[in-house]
This record gives C-alpha cells, sequence and structure tokens, in this order.
C-alpha cells in the first residue's frame, strides 16, 4: 500500500513539474511579439512544416515542406523527419530555423521562430480501447469520449457484445492499446457489472504499445461509487485515472473529464514512450496534440464562425476522419482502417470493386485496377503521374467517404437508454432497453456546410475534383457550401489556436480555408430527362442567370470566393431543395473557386447499371464542372462514342 | 522567394530495397517478455538454435461461479474451496454448494489446470490462470552471437548477401535456393516443381501462377521468391482478402516473397542476379510485412558461410537521392523501369496530372530521358 502512494505521489509530482514548465514557457508567449511561427503535423506516413508569418497586422502562411516521417526502424526519431520537413522551408525560404539541438527560438529577420507547435498521428496515433457496460449507452459513450479525444478505437468492449468472457479477454490480450476508457453505471446505479467488466480488464492484463515495462494508462469515468473498488482492483497494475462519469444519468453524456484525461496521458505516458518524441517535447512550446485533435477544432471553429451545422472529413493515408457539427453536437468517429494508401485495399475490401470500378469512366480490367490498389497499398507514399491514375484514386475516394459517412451516422444519434418503452432482464441480468433502432440525426438537408483536408483533397490539381468527391460521398441534399483545406494544414491550426487564436485564425481565413463554391441538390428522383428545378440567379453585378435542369445533368456558374449571389430555385413537385416537395427556395449562393454546382442528378444518387451509358454519364458531369483537362475528356467521349 | 544553397542535401530520400551481395546482418532475437536466454557471447548458432527461452502466463478463465452453484455473490466466499494462488487440476472443484442434506450438490469445476487467481465477493465471478505457456526463439539466422541482451534475447551476427522484398506472407523459415527460371522475366509455373523441391525456397522471375502456389506447397517447398503476383491469386491462396498490410501469421504451407510488386512484373536483374548467384545455398526468409508501423520488408537472407567476400558499405539513407543516383521507377507509366538520377529541380514542376510536384529527372536504361514524381522512385541500394 506504502508503495502504491509512494508511486501514486511520484506521478502526481512528474505532472505536477511538466505542468509547471509549461506554464513558464506559455508565459513567455505574448502573442504580441510573436511574429515568426512553425508547425509540424508528424503523420504517419509524412511530417508536414508550415510556416506563419506576421505581415502588416495579419498572420499569413508562407511556405510548407514535407518529408517522410521516421518514426520506425531504422530512424527511430521523429526529430528527423520533422528537421528533414523544415530544412525543405529553409531551402524554399531564406530563413533557418534548425540548429543542433532543434529550433532555433526566438525569432528574428531571417532566423528561428517565436513559436513552435506540432501534432502528431506517427505510429499509428492514439489507439485505445474501451469498455462499458451496455453497448449502446455507457459503452458508446465511452467510444465518443475516446474518439473526440482523437483516438482510434480498436474495439468497444462490453458486457453484452455478444462475446463470451473468453473472447473478450484473448481480444484485450491481443491488441496492444495505448490506453484504455472503462465507463459504466449510472452513479449510484450498476455496481456489478462494472465490476465484472474491471475483473476481466484486470485478468487480460492488457500491454501499452509501446515500452515494455511501463504501464498501461486506464482513465476509469463510471459509477462514483464504486470508484475505491475500482481503484483496489486495477490501481496496483495499472496507471489509473479517475475521473467523472461519463454518464452520471441515462439522459447526460459528459465525454469532457474523461477526453481531458485522455490529452494528459497522451503527453505524459504516450508519446513519451514512442521514438524521438522525449526530444521533440522538449522543442515545443505547447504540448503535442494528436491530429484528429486539431483538426476537429478547426471544423468545430467553422462551424462557431458560420454558425451553421457542418459536416468535415480528414482523409488521410491510414484513415478516414469524419467530424459532425450538428445543432451544435459535435461527434467524431475514425474509419481506422479506410484510407488512400495504407489502408486502400481496405476501402476495396469493404466498398466492393464494383463500387470503386463504377467511378471509373474508362475501360480497364477489374484486375488491373485491383494490382494498381496493391501496389498503391505497398508503396504508400507514390503519387498518381497519370490522368487514369488520378481517376482511379479520385474513384476509391468517393467510396471511402461513403463508407465513413456510413460508420459516422451509426455513432452520431442520440442517446440510447433515455426514452424505453419498456425493460426486460435478460440471462445475463443486464437491463436491455426495448426501444426501436434510433436512426442517425444527422439531416443532409440541414447541414449547410460539408468541409474536407487530408492529402488526397488538399492536393487534388484541381479543386472541382474535390468538391465533387465530396458531393457524389456525402450527396448533400439542398444548399450547401463547399469548403476545403488549401494545403492540409487545419491541424497545424488547430494546435495553434490553444496558444494564439488570432494568428490561427487569420491564417485558417485568408489561406486554409479555401472556398470551393455551393452545391444546389434537390431530393427526390425522376425519369431520364425529366425536369428537376429552374434556379434563378442573381448576380453580384446585377444581372440575372436563368438555369432550367432535367434529370441526370449537372451545371456549373463561376461565382468568384467571397462574393455572393441571391438564388430563387423552384423544384418541381417531386424534388425538394428544404422548403418542402415543389416548394420555391430562396437563398444565398456563395462564390468558390469552383462556383455555383447545380447538381439534378437526383439523391439518392444512382449511376445507371449499363457502363456504356455510365461512363458517358461520367464524363457529361466531369465536363459540366471541367474537373479533369478538356482536351483529355474530349478523347474520352470519343472513344466511349466509338 | 529564391531557392536558396543548403549544405545538407534535398533529403527527399525514399529507401528503396535493400539489395547486398555481401553485407553484414545484424537480428535482434527478442523474446516477448522477460526469460532466460540460453547462449553466451562469442557462440555459433544455426537457423534452428533456441537461443532463448521465456513463459507467458497462462490464459485467465473467468467462471461466473456463484451463478454456477446457485449463491448470491455476496455469500459466495463461503463456498469456494480453494485460496487464492491455490493450484488446480483440470476438473477439481473450486467451489461447491450442497443442499438438502447433500442430495443436491452444485459444483464449479476448474476448466484448465492453472492457479487460482481472484475471487469476488461483489461480482461472484472466480478467475483461474491457466498454467504459464513456453514461448522459445531460435536464432533464424546462422552466425555468431555478438550480444547477449540480459533476460530479453541475443543479437546474432552473419555475413550474407541481402534481398529485400516488397511483400510477403508468411513467417520465418529457411531453405535451398533453387532458382527455376531462365531469366528476370521467367514466370514459375506448377509444372516447373517437383518432389525434389520440399523443403526448399523457390526462385521465379516476373510472376509466381496461382497453380504454382499450391504445387509449391504439395510438393513441400519451403518458401517462394518472385517478381510478381496476381492480386486475386493471393487473395484465393491465402484465404480471405488482405485489407491492411501487416502479414507473416498466414498459415499456407510456405512463406511467399514478392520482390516488385502486384501483376506480372519481371524481377529486378540485381535481384535475380544475386539468387542465381548463390544457386543451390541455404538461405533464411521471412515473408513478414507490415507497411504502416513498422515498414517491416520481407526479406532473404543468404549467409556466406565460410567463403566470405567483405562486406560493402551501407548506403547512408540520409544522404537521399543525388545526380548518378540508381533508382527504380515505382509507379506507372514507367513501373519497374531503371535509370540514373540526371538531376533534381528544386522548383515544383506540373505533371500530367496537373499536380506541382518535386520532380527527378531521370536517364532510363532504355535510353529516355523522363520526368517523374520524387515521390514515385526508389533507390537501389547495390
Amino acid at each position: 500500500m506504502a508503495k502504491k502512494k509512494e508511486r501514486g505521489k511520484r506521478l502526481a509530482g512528474k505532472a505536477a513539474e511538466r505542468k509547471k514548465r509549461l506554464a513558464e514557457k506559455l508565459a513567455g508567449v505574448r502573442p504580441d511579439n510573436v511574429k515568426y511561427i512553425l508547425a509540424t503535423d508528424v503523420g504517419s506516413t509524412t511530417t508536414k512544416a508550415r510556416f506563419f508569418k506576421k505581415i502588416g497586422e495579419d498572420y499569413r502562411y508562407v511556405v510548407s515542406g514535407e518529408a517522410p516521417t521516421t518514426v520506425e526502424a531504422p530512424y527511430e526519431d521523429v526529430t528527423m523527419g520533422a528537421k528533414n520537413a523544415v530544412r525543405e522551408v529553409e531551402e524554399l525560404t531564406d530563413h533557418k530555423f534548425l540548429h543542433e539541438g532543434g529550433i532555433i527560438l526566438p525569432g528574428e529577420e531571417g532566423k528561428g521562430v517565436d513559436l513552435y507547435v506540432t501534432t502528431s498521428s506517427a505510429g499509428g496515433g492514439l489507439q485505445m480501447m474501451v469498455a462499458g457496460v451496455v453497448r449502446s449507452m455507457t459503452a458508446e459513450s465511452a467510444e465518443r469520449a475516446a474518439l473526440g479525444a482523437g483516438a482510434i478505437v480498436m474495439d468497444v468492449i462490453a458486457v453484452d457484445d455478444g462475446r463470451y468472457t473468453y473472447q473478450k479477454i484473448h481480444r484485450i490480450r491481443t491488441l496492444r492499446p495505448d490506453m484504455m476508457l472503462l465507463g459504466g453505471g449510472t452513479d449510484g446505479g450498476n455496481v456489478r457489472h462494472v465490476m465484472e467488466m474491471t475483473e476481466i480488464v484486470r485478468a487480460a492484463e492488457p500491454k501499452p504499445r509501446f515500452g515494455i515495462g511501463f504501464t498501461l494508462p486506464i482513465v476509469y469515468a463510471g459509477n462514483v461509487k464504486i470508484r475505491g473498488r475500482v481503484k483496489d482492483a486495477l490501481g496496483e497494475f495499472f496507471t489509473l485515472t479517475v475521473v467523472d462519469n461519463l454518464r452520471p444519468v441515462l439522459e447526460v453524456e459528459n465525454t469532457e473529464p474523461a477526453r481531458a484525461a485522455i490529452h494528459e496521458l497522451f503527453m505524459e505516458h504516450v508519446m513519451s514512450h514512442a521514438p524521438g518524441y522525449n526530444k521533440l517535447m522538449t522543442w515545443t512550446d505547447v504540448p503535442i496534440m494528436p491530429t484528429p485533435a486539431g483538426e476537429g477544432m478547426m471544423m468545430q471553429l467553422i462551424a462557431k464562425v458560420f454558425e451553421t451545422n457542418v459536416l468535415g472529413v480528414g482523409l488521410g493515408g491510414a484513415t478516414t476522419n469524419l467530424y459532425s457539427i450538428f445543432d451544435e453536437k459535435f461527434v467524431r468517429t475514425v474509419s481506422a482502417n479506410l484510407g488512400m494508401s495504407y489502408s486502400i485495399c481496405n476501402v476495396m475490401m469493404e466498398a466492393t470493386m464494383e463500387n470503386i470500378m463504377r467511378w471509373i469512366p474508362f475501360d480497364i480490367e477489374e484486375g488491373d485496377v485491383r494490382n494498381r490498389l496493391r501496389n498503391k497499398m505497398i508503396r504508400p507514399t507514390t503519387i498518381p503521374h497519370t490522368m487514369e491514375e488520378l481517376m482511379v484514386e479520385h474513384a476509391v475516394a468517393r467510396e471511402a467517404l461513403r463508407l465513413g459517412l456510413e460508420h459516422h451516422r451509426a455513432l452520431a444519434r442520440g442517446l440510447k437508454g433515455v426514452k424505453k418503452k419498456g425493460s426486460l432482464w435478460d440471462a445475463s441480468q443486464i437491463k436491455v432497453f426495448e426501444e426501436a433502432e434510433e436512426e442517425s440525426y444527422l439531416d443532409m438537408m440541414r447541414i449547410s456546410i460539408v468541409a474536407g483536408t487530408g492529402g488526397l483533397l488538399s492536393h487534388a490539381p484541381r479543386r472541382a475534383q474535390s468538391l465533387l468527391i465530396l458531393t457524389d460521398a456525402f450527396q448533400p441534399e439542398g444548399v450547401t457550401r463547399i469548403f476545403q483545406d488549401s494545403v492540409f494544414m487545419m491541424p497545424h491550426l488547430g494546435v495553434l489556436s490553444t496558444v494564439h487564436s488570432k494568428a490561427a485564425w487569420d491564417v485558417f481565413d485568408k489561406d486554409c480555408l479555401v472556398r470551393l463554391g455551393t452545391v444546389i441538390a434537390p431530393k427526390g428522383l425522376a425519369s431520364p430527362g425529366g425536369r428537376v428545378m429552374r434556379v434563378t440567379l442573381g448576380m453580384p453585378d446585377g444581372s440575372k442567370i436563368v438555369e432550367d435542369l432535367t434529370f441526370g445533368e449537372m451545371k456549373r456558374i463561376d461565382l468568384p470566393e467571397r462574393e455572393e449571389a441571391s438564388v430563387m430555385i423552384r423544384p418541381t413537385r417531386r424534388f425538394d431543395v428544404g422548403a418542402g416537395p415543389g416548394k420555391i427556395l430562396n437563398a444565398k449562393a456563395y462564390g468558390g473557386v469552383v462556383g455555383v454546382v447545380m447538381d439534378a442528378r437526383g439523391r439518392p444518387l444512382e449511376l445507371p447499371d449499363e457502363d456504356g451509358t455510365r461512363m458517358e454519364k461520367l464524363v457529361e458531369w466531369f465536363s459540366a464542372l471541367g474537373l479533369y483537362p478538356k482536351q483529355f475528356l474530349d478523347d474520352m467521349r470519343r472513344e466511349l462514342a466509338s | 522567394m529564391k531557392a536558396k544553397e543548403v549544405s545538407e542535401s534535398a533529403h527527399a530520400y525514399t529507401p528503396g530495397l535493400k539489395m547486398k551481395r555481401a553485407i553484414r546482418v545484424r537480428k535482434v532475437r527478442r523474446l516477448p517478455v522477460p526469460g532466460e536466454v540460453l547462449v553466451d557471447r562469442g557462440d555459433t548458432v544455426s537457423f534452428g538454435t533456441v537461443v532463448a527461452r521465456t513463459h507467458v502466463p497462462g490464459d485467465p478463465h473467468v467462471l461466473r461461479a456463484a451463478y454456477a452453484i446457485g449463491v448470491e455473490p455476496e455469500d459466495f466466499p463461503g463456498y469456494v474451496l480453494k485460496k487464492v494462488g491455490d493450484p488446480v487440476e483440470e476438473g477439481e472443484p473450486l467451489a461447491r454448494n450442497r443442499m438438502l442434506f447433500g442430495l443436491i450438490n452444485k459444483v464449479c469445476p476448474s476448466p484448465v489446470k492453472g492457479r487460482v487467481e481472484t475471487v469476488s465477493e461483489l461480482t461472484g465471478q472466480l478467475i483461474v490462470r491457466g498454467d504459464p505457456v513456453p514461448v522459445e526463439v531460435t536464432a533464424y539466422i546462422p552466425g555468431k552471437v555478438v550480444d547477449v541482451l540480459p533476460r530479453e534475447g541475443v543479437v546474432v551476427e552473419t555475413e550474407a548477401a541481402f534481398i529485400q522484398g516488397i511483400f510477403g506472407i508468411g513467417g520465418e523459415t529457411h531453405g535451398e535456393i533453387d532458382v527455376l527460371v531462365d531469366s528476370a522475366e521467367g514466370v514459375l509455373e506448377a509444372d516447373m516443381m517437383g518432389g525434389d523441391c520440399e523443403g526448399k525456397i523457390l526462385v521465379g522471375g516476373s510472376l509466381v501462377t496461382k497453380s504454382a502456389l499450391y504445387k509449391a506447397v504439395e510438393v513441400g517447398a519451403s518458401g517462394i521468391v518472385a517478381g510478381g503476383i496476381g492480386d486475386e491469386d493471393l487473395i484465393e491462396f491465402v484465404g480471405y482478402d488482405i485489407g491492411v498490410a501487416i502479414t507473416g501469421h498466414e498459415e499456407v504451407g510456405l512463406s511467399v516473397i514478392i520482390t516488385e510488386g502486384f501483376g506480372k512484373m519481371n524481377m529486378s536483374k540485381s535481384a535475380f542476379g544475386l539468387l542465381k548467384e548463390f544457386d543451390g545455398r541455404e538461405a533464411s526468409i521471412s515473408g513478414a510485412t507490415q507497411i504502416r508501423a513498422g515498414v517491416m520488408r520481407p526479406e532473404v537472407i543468404i549467409p556466406h558461410g565460410e567463403e566470405s567476400p567483405s562486406s560493402e558499405a551501407d548506403v547512408e539513407l540520409a544522404g537521399g537521392i543525388k545526380a548518378g543516383t540508381c533508382i527504380r521507377v515505382i509507379r506507372e507509366p514507367y513501373f519497374g523501369l531503371l535509370g540514373e538520377v540526371v538531376s533534381l529541380p528544386v522548383e515544383l514542376e506540373q505533371i500530367e496530372t496537373e499536380s506541382r510536384v518535386r520532380v527527378v529527372e531521370v536517364q532510363l536504361d532504355d535510353g529516355r530521358r523522363v520526368i517523374v514524381p520524387r515521390a514515385n522512385v526508389e533507390i537501389i541500394e547495390e
């Protein structure tokens, strides 16, 4: 017991020391004195450096540098990749950032920075297991809390998850998480099942991924009445942190204390054991943040600034992160194995080749596409060199996003267990609530902004490509603005916003957030050629544009960024743009680098079954939006016609 | 902004696959949990020498014992026949509830041989931990033990030829190299294999066919090394689709190492040349691949044995690509072609997709001079 107390004291002392160090560092950061800022994101594939500078009164993005991440053997030191990325920035500017010990601080003309911040998802990011009592209640709340903290949830263990105890134990033993979150029971509620889960965790002895010999951090956020018993069961074997209950009562979900504890432990126990992070931590002025947490902060900022519902996505090489801010409720999900490089074959597996092939507008053998995707998986850092290769990747991206949204909908739903119609006791004596499976509250008609980030979207050669990929995958309804991250810097700005909100907002507004345009898409279906809507646009110069659209048609009108047009949409009776079927909607269309896109392909979007017709339609839509070079699309059309 | 002279190189390095005729290979052979090291520094070990041994804790068996004997959890400790820490045999009663003068006798037996770990009056659960499971680590490569990691394992060193593949399946194994095709373009077919292939590592050129994979298992080959493989053939052979490239645990009867990629792809001349040169020699191979966290690639290690040529210097990876560096293009439209770097423009250039990217100017071996994204080439270490 004395030993345990001593260990607890030591840990508390360490945390306090770290907090003091941080406070001292931050005290030195005077926002007004900050002129040069360097931010990095240590990704699982690439380390991305971004250089920001105060020009006049505003902060602006200057230049990027990228280099392979060096978390793995033979390097096993993330600072090498970070230095290489920063060195690329040095190459492209006359500014020097590096000295032997790290980043030169503070900044002056031509040398050093006043602030250095970083996010990280290297080595697979923060990987967690969560556990609760009922799968759709406390375990789901625990899952949402972990996801909200930027974690990848490897598995969700619950008393009623359909597995036998030995299967649960085997699973916990096999996976090597960075951390566990244990919830269960309302305050003063369930004791037995929470303790059962506790005993299972104790028996399984999960080991941390990094740092053999270290104990696994566990956050307990369950029934407050049995904290002592949980401590007795786990305290000796794990680094246990106890926080407020995730579900103090069934009607309330309180994820914030668990989320904060996860961030604290991420720095203290996970990052500090990952190769090179101890060194990297001495370079930074602020705690290293998981990449998705940084990204999520910026998505929330979009919702706050534009005061509307937002659906955001970070399409990465290994994972796809979805964020929704709907009626002020923020939910993040991560599809750990949906991505455009490492996980590209998992997209192929989950989406099926048939669904990927439907987005490809030219003849190509399925086997050929399969081999190309496999080759991308084994050489994940390669990029498409030919137009055909680019189109194949764009096809996969649509499917990765579609699946990501499907996963997201499963968690973006109301709290289970609140409105019970009746209850019964099953054989294992768990209260089972008889209620209809609640559908996601995400209503695409009420989402006014869709925002995308991640390598494929940010690096798409033409912005219209990102707009259509997001539109095809998410199928926004009504009038929706589409945004994207210019050069992938949302995570950088997310962590920067924690210490310098002005700099983060300046760069975000002026250099990061690309307004792609507005998509007008009525919900409904008709026969090919059937009338869908008439759109009347009042352009900023006073002119009027009237467009009639038939089913299956797409049109685009130029409307520059930061300009707006009044729009009157008159849908036919089978279609709805937000005011009801056949009802006129008056709205605003905001400009962007693509402009206003009128999408009369109907919702849900269905592609023609016949291959020739399908390819012709794809080429027609791509041409309407100027998605790829005209010459290339014209050749394609000629080939299809012949 | 202008490009600036930098003393250090551009650092846009794609390490590429390692290929060496003579290199000092060091392998750390580590136990999953601390245990006993069985060899000493300086010892000579062979492929299968056990170098370290340990026991991992047995599986825990969580029993709803109170429920099984029909008592409430809070009363349960009074019915338990064993104390925490007691050894138990499989089938031995752990808790018993006798009712009605012994007419009803409810027993909770131990499902395994092991020890009682916990007895909970809160949940009525009893946990029995199975006996520890022995785990052994072999040397994998023949050579000398150059370092002992106390209680963890050893480092084995040998002079060898080394070929890194791009993707593989199956774990560590060893066998005699048997090159069954005439050239790097040759396809490894089933009819090339016979009973004499048992225990061997069979080498093909551009492709291993599906029927050849099955035939190799049938004749008892240890492994296959080839340039390419069809994605659908691989899936059928393994029996499931591989979503994320983490392999090495497949139990398909042999290990397969692919050196170039998916589809029909000529094995690089240097890899084929090395395998041909060492035809008939014993080699260690591992198909384990982990592309995300770990960047583990499959490998062929051919120990030189007695007549050991001197090791070549290892290429300094951080040195990156320079003019004159030998590279291979690793994506369409020049996939698989070899060449030499002519220049590395600092400025971004537009490629066919209209992307503006960092590029490299390459003189291909077929005489063409082309511009390729820097991300699409890998250094050939030879």
